[in-house]
């Protein structure tokens, strides 16, 4: 499945996702907190994030195919993926969304601390 | 359609309707879906639910005013516009006017990776964007099962669409989701646990390598529906229901009555011919003289100045048309003037769905007054299949008060050896024809059996066809049975030889009578001049005795005078 190793790499060595929620419910902050911890101890900043929300900006769901809330959506390396849930594991975060080569390639730590 | 069908199910205050706008389903669900609520079509792959939501929506957008949503989980707006574009269905020119919002929400298995607690709030605005974005009042969901795909928590799912479908009426949308047919229920996912208030089933069975469309209301909340299935089709003009009883056998019926061309068949109907837009049963078995009774049928109208289609399954137009002219009819000038219309297809070719569509369709385009269907009995189908269509096929012609003679190679009016269904309880009137074998030759015979909404003559009537035309006979009826052909001759010769026979010892015995007669009067003339004579007799001998006594007297006289003077 996530054959998207060798691409997602080389790519362009940043990640750009987009992770929207729904309003401001205690999932939703709960989800961006830590998928913004998770972009800055385990990315170590290579990727970009942005945080729609879907009642703000109700058009964009469907342009980016989002239908669970909340949803984590790689728009690069392509192809998107995408991620429901309140995104609380962040191993399977990395594999849903194939950026395990960067956790290897930036920390190296991370991965000795499993 | 006929928005407000005028029915006794429908004088209770009835369950606000919005109508779909698919002709014969607003007619069976008197009025169309539930509104403000959700309802689910179901039914297998192929079986026209898109199509059908499809419809939905774009006449309510062309033709009632209300935009639409189409959501679709399954193909992608461009397949979808390509799709119902056939069907002459501009999905994005609607788009364009805000008459309609397409939406693909793409879920695939696996795509979706889970990562603890969510909902479905993107689908909800999403749905909720497009809906403010046009004012849309239907919606169609197409197909939300596909969900269950793309999303492996079922928990969370069902209660998310429990939320959707409660969102649907919050919002007073119409909406329509439609579901794949699942083993055992109605839908995969059990849809019908939701969506509780209307659901339609759509079904397309091949059965002997035909396929026919059916629909039904399995079951429709606070308001009475057909129960049936009906069939329906999928033609150029979209999706149309064929209810059986789509006008309630409410048609305006045409007036007028239509002679056969044959004076005899005409003068066993009481007015004189057939009702006008009745259906009309021909019946007899190879070579009774089926087509030409419908020829001749054909010929009348044609000449009155009407329009008549013929749709023959056996034999080509130019056949029957060259075959007709052995009995003087020429139906060719007509097809020339453009008044008659040949439309020839092998039983074969098309499923009976199809040769009914056909129908509907070159029926719709030509408007004939007059239809024949030569044979009905050369469609084949299973039985029941075939009942539909047949009540179909009248249903459609009479609607349109359209005359229809059908001819049958079943005498009996049977479509089906196997069967019991007959088409003869749809028809209105009904002609047997019976050729009858004896004395080593066979002869036509006719009858009306039934001929509803006037007298008829009950008699058989032998009809013979020749280049004059085809003509009736009176057949013979007397105590040696029926007769007909020779036998009727040599009968009719024989009945003559019998009165002349009579006719002779009439007279003999008239004569005798006025023999004995005379010699009576004769007697009489002798007694009475017997009579004469002995009263000529006795006034003689009394003349003479008075002369007597006188001349007596005169002597005594004499002598007394002559002794006076002496003395």
């Amino acid at each position: 499945m996530s054959a998207a190793g060798p691409t997602g790499g080389e790519a362009a060595g940043r990640a750009r996702l987009r992770l929207y929620v729904a309003g401001t419910s205690l999932r939703s902050t709960r989800t961006i907190e830590s998928v913004r911890r998770l972009c800055e101890r385990r990315l170590g900043g290579l990727c970009d994030l942005e945080v729609v929300d879907i009642y703000q900006q109700s058009g964009l769901a469907g342009t980016d195919g989002v239908v669970a809330a909340p949803t984590l959506v790689r728009l690069s390396p392509l192809p998107a993926r995408r991620l429901a849930g309140d995104l609380s594991d962040e191993q399977r975060i990395l594999e849903g969304l194939g950026l395990q080569s960067l956790v290897r390639d930036s920390a190296d730590g991370g991965n000795d601390e499993r | 359609m006929a928005s407000e069908p005028e029915s006794p199910l429908k004088a209770v205050p009835a369950l606000p309707k919005v109508a779909t706008g698919i002709s014969g389903f607003d007619a069976i669900t008197f009025g169309g879906l539930p509104k403000g609520r959700p309802s689910l079509v179901c039914g297998a792959a192929g079986c026209g639910k898109t199509l059908f939501a499809t419809t939905f929506l774009v006449n309510g957008a062309t033709r009632f005013g209300e935009p639409g949503v189409f959501m679709s989980f399954e193909e992608r707006a461009e397949d979808l516009v390509a799709n119902v574009a056939s069907l002459g269905y501009d999905l994005d020119g609607l788009v364009a006017q805000g008459k309609l919002a397409i939406d693909h929400v793409r879920v695939e298995r696996g795509e979706i990776e889970e990562t603890g607690e969510y909902d479905l709030e993107g689908l909800f605005i999403r749905l909720g964007f497009a809906v403010d974005s046009i004012g849309a009042k239907r919606v169609v969901l197409d197909t939300i099962e596909t969900l269950f795909a793309g999303f492996s928590d079922e928990t969370v799912l069902r209660a998310e669409l429990r939320r959707l479908f409660g969102w649907i009426k919050d919002r007073g949308l119409t909406a329509i989701i439609t579901g794949e047919r699942g083993d055992g229920q109605l839908t995969r996912q059990g849809m019908e646990e939701y969506v509780s208030d209307c659901v339609v089933l759509l079904d397309n069975r091949v059965e002997d390598q035909i396929t026919t469309r059916r629909l039904r209301v399995v079951k429709y909340r606070g308001s009475a529906h057909g129960t049936n299935e009906y069939p329906f089709l999928i033609d150029a003009e979209g999706i149309s229901v064929l209810p059986v009883t789509s006008a309630d056998l409410d048609y305006t019926i045409a007036e007028g009555v239509i002679a056969t061309g044959i004076a005899g068949l005409d003068a066993m109907l009481e007015p004189g011919g057939f009702h006008r837009g009745t259906s009309i049963l021909i019946s007899g078995e190879a070579g009774t003289g089926k087509t030409m009774i419908a020829s001749s049928m054909i010929d009348a109208a044609c000449a009155r100045g009407e329009r008549c289609m013929a749709f023959v399954f056996e034999e080509s137009g130019h056949q029957i048309a060259r075959n007709a002219r052995s009995v003087g009819l020429d139906l060719a000038r007509h097809v020339e003037a453009g008044l008659l219309r040949f439309e020839a297809a092998r039983p074969s070719l098309y499923g009976l769905e199809m040769h009914l569509a056909r129908m509907h369709r070159d029926i719709d385009r030509f408007e004939p007054a007059l239809v024949v269907i030569d044979p009905l009995s050369a469609l084949r189908g299973p039985p029941v299949e075939l009942q539909s269509t047949m009540l179909r096929m009248i249903d459609l012609l009479k609607s349109r008060g359209i005359t229809a003679v059908f001819t049958s190679l079943r005498e009996d009016g049977d479509i089906d050896h196997d069967s019991a269904i007959g088409v003869s309880s749809l028809m209105d009137a009904w002609v047997k024809l019976l050729n009858v074998e004896a004395n080593g030759e066979r002869s036509r015979t006719l009858y009306v059996i039934k001929a509803r909404g006037m007298r008829h003559s009950n008699q058989v009537r032998e009809f013979t066809m020749s280049e004059v035309g085809i003509a009736l006979i009176d057949a013979y009826i007397g105590p040696a049975g029926v007769l007909t052909g020779t036998a009727r001759v040599v009968q009719e010769a024989e009945e003559a030889a019998a009165a002349l026979r009579r006719e002779q010892e009439n007279l003999r015995r008239q004569r005798e009578a006025l023999r004995r007669r005379r010699s009576l009067e004769r007697q009489i003339d002798e007694l009475r001049a017997t009579l004469e004579s002995v009263e000529e007799e006795e006034a003689l001998l009394l003349s003479e005795d008075e002369m007597r006594e006188t001349t007596l007297a005169n002597g005594r006289r004499n002598l007394a005078a002559r002794r006076g003077s002496a003395r």
